[in-house]
């Protein structure tokens, strides 16, 4: 899954340039998109990751074409969006951040209606079962759990059999089975050639369902590519806690950079593997008990968290990282 | 959840989305909501029924002062009038406020419906109930009080359609100032009260001074409801009762201020209306 295929130039089903996107106008207005390129190739699943108000959602909305860009280009199977809705529409399938079903319409009554209102429709109960939700049938939309409402909002987007879904947070607000099944049926969609774009901000999904993905802070891409390609470059991260009394100083551990914060210590590194034979190789011959050890390969959560901070301090001024304590002397640490 | 294939391939596919497809699903989720929203539902069944005997008792006192007064006439277009104000314009102002802030508009702007339709659609069953309802009035009219058949049914009609074009805006319109369902109740009462007294519906225009008379043909929905009047008895009371051929005359300068207001209410419903609640 983490080997993207490059998509051949005319196979891109959404293609973005230049995107820009402005609230209001003059001193109170907000420029919340800033200049977003992005491509996704046909089939492809593309995850856009961000913190709050990274401009995520406003540059979806864009690229659904629920409204205008201030500036760029959108496309998406070949078309204008926003212009040439009446060509788009049809062959896509959207779900919003928030429901939006009226709460006294029971879910087969919506689906009814949303079914008159999409061409080539599936039965509504064929929706409804992707989702698991035919036994809630003849219940009121306002007596869904916010989990069910989230997927009753997919299976509407589900019910024209859409080339493009757009997905905004979809598993927002599901608990951990709920969310399996719906990363299982995405999984399933983009087996059969469905092209997915979809926002997160579980980190966790993007890893799981991703071919590609990009990573939006203050309306701009930061870092895009594979999650192998995001991660490549990252480092790993040991973390254990000393004895209270060691007697020996830590080893040299070569390429590695050090943070001590009393007895708890943490090491980043390269080279995974040897490191942490370095280190308990140390341990062994001092007889040092390490507590609570952990290593961990590099992660897309420390990846986009690393990315995310670099960018919160790059573009205003470049602030001097906050002195830490590193390589200190395990006796001088206390 | 079901691991059952999505089936994105299936060869069975739906009907295509069309406008009459469109507007009639619209139109029942919209019908299936007002069915169990019962102060809505009593607001638009009942109080417009409700103001006959209040409608009567006025007319007929005027009808003492100003003999020759057509009170049976003048409270069947009346009634209908009354319909058309609040089955319409406040049960849709109503509507649209609800749905907006519930999202269901923001929601339904993503799929194939245009904007016009979404708000055509959800105007259908207000729309419809007050047809059906002006044509029991009417009805009842005919076989209770007498009242003889439209001098000029194609004025009636223009009438009634001017009315309902220029509640479905000014609904519209009015939404865009009314923050939640039960404010709806304040916003729409200037056009609730300007529509009732000023336009000819309690009060008939020629009753009043010439002066103010002037004043309530120029309102906003005076001219649909005068219209209705014309197209029926063959007079909106400013001169007697004439034939098909003389309605024309009398029905131009109400034509030409209907459709101006309605070209304003249009323009300000499209110039206002918000599709999403402000947070």
């Amino acid at each position: 899954m983490e080997t993207s295929q490059p998509s051949r130039p005319g196979d891109s089903v959404i293609e973005v340039t230049g995107l820009h996107r402005h609230y209001g106008t003059g001193a109170t207005g907000y420029h919340a998109v800033r200049g977003v390129d992005l491509t996704v190739g046909r089939g492809e699943l593309f995850a856009l990751l961000g913190t709050n108000g990274a401009g995520k959602t406003s540059a979806m909305e864009l690229i659904e074409g629920l409204a205008a860009p201030s500036g760029g280009t959108v496309r998406v199977l070949g078309h204008d969006p926003h212009r040439e809705r009446v060509a788009v529409r049809p062959r896509i399938g959207i779900m919003l951040q928030e429901g939006g079903f009226p709460g006294e319409l029971t879910v087969g009554e919506t689906g009814r209606a949303w079914s008159g209102l999409t061409t080539g429709a599936r039965p509504v109960d064929e929706a409804l079962e992707l989702v698991g939700l035919t036994h809630r049938r003849d219940v009121r939309v306002k007596q869904l759990s916010g989990g069910e409402r989230r997927r009753l909002d997919l299976a509407m987007a589900l019910l024209g059999r859409p080339e493009v879904l757009f997905l905004d947070e979809p598993s927002t607000g599901l608990d951990p089975e709920a969310r399996a099944a719906v990363w299982r049926l995405v999984r399933e969609l983009r087996a059969q050639g469905t092209t997915v774009l979809l926002t997160t901000h579980y980190l966790e999904e993007a890893e799981e369902l991703a071919d590609r993905l990009a990573i939006m802070h203050g309306g701009q891409v930061v870092t895009t590519g594979t999650v192998a390609e995001v991660i490549a470059g990252r480092p790993s991260r040991i973390s254990f806690e000393l004895p209270a009394f060691t007697g020996t100083a830590l080893p040299p551990l070569a390429g590695a950079e050090v943070t001590v914060d009393g007895r708890k210590v943490t090491v980043q590194t390269a080279g995974l593997q040897d490191t942490l034979h370095d280190l308990l190789a140390w341990a062994r011959r001092h007889g040092i008990a390490l507590g609570a050890l952990d290593a961990r390969s590099a992660s897309l959560e420390e990846a986009f968290l690393a990315i995310a901070s670099e960018a919160a301090h790059q573009p205003p001024a470049p602030t001097p990282a906050a002195p830490t304590a590193r390589r200190r002397l395990i006796g001088s640490a206390r | 959840m079901t691991t059952a294939a999505p089936t994105a391939t299936a060869a069975a596919t739906g009907p295509r989305s069309t406008v009459a497809r469109r507007l009639l699903a619209l139109g029942r989720a919209e019908a299936t909501l007002l069915l169990r929203n019962r102060s809505a539902l009593f607001t638009a069944l009942l109080l417009p029924l409700m103001l006959i005997g209040g409608r009567h008792g006025m007319l007929k006192q005027q009808a003492d002062s100003h003999p020759g007064l057509d009170v049976d006439s003048l409270l069947i277009t009346g009634t209908i009038g009354g319909i058309l104000a609040f089955v319409v314009y406040y049960n849709l102002t109503a509507a649209y406020v609800g749905r907006r802030n519930e999202l269901v508009l923001k929601r339904l702007r993503t799929g194939e419906a245009t904007d016009v339709e979404i708000l055509a659609g959800t105007a259908v069953p207000s729309v419809s109930l007050a047809l059906l309802m002006s044509g029991v009035v009417a009805a009842g009219g005919v076989a209770v009080l007498k009242l003889g058949a439209p001098v000029n049914p194609l004025l009636l009609a223009a009438g009634v359609l001017l009315s309902i074009g220029t509640m479905i805006a000014l609904a519209a319109l009015t939404s865009a100032f009314t923050k939640t369902v039960e404010t709806a109740g304040i916003t729409t009462l200037p056009v609730l009260l300007v529509s009732q007294f000023g336009s000819g519906l309690l009060i008939p225009l020629e009753t009043m001074s010439d002066r103010i008379a002037d004043v309530c043909r120029l309102l906003p929905t005076t001219p649909g409801f005068q219209l209705i009047r014309l197209g029926w008895t063959g007079s909106d009371g400013s001169a007697a009762a004439t034939g098909f051929g003389g309605t024309w005359a009398t029905a131009l300068p109400h034509l030409v201020t209907g459709a101006v207001w309605l070209g304003l209410a249009l323009w300000g419903a499209v110039r206002y209306f918000r599709w999403e609640s402000r947070r």
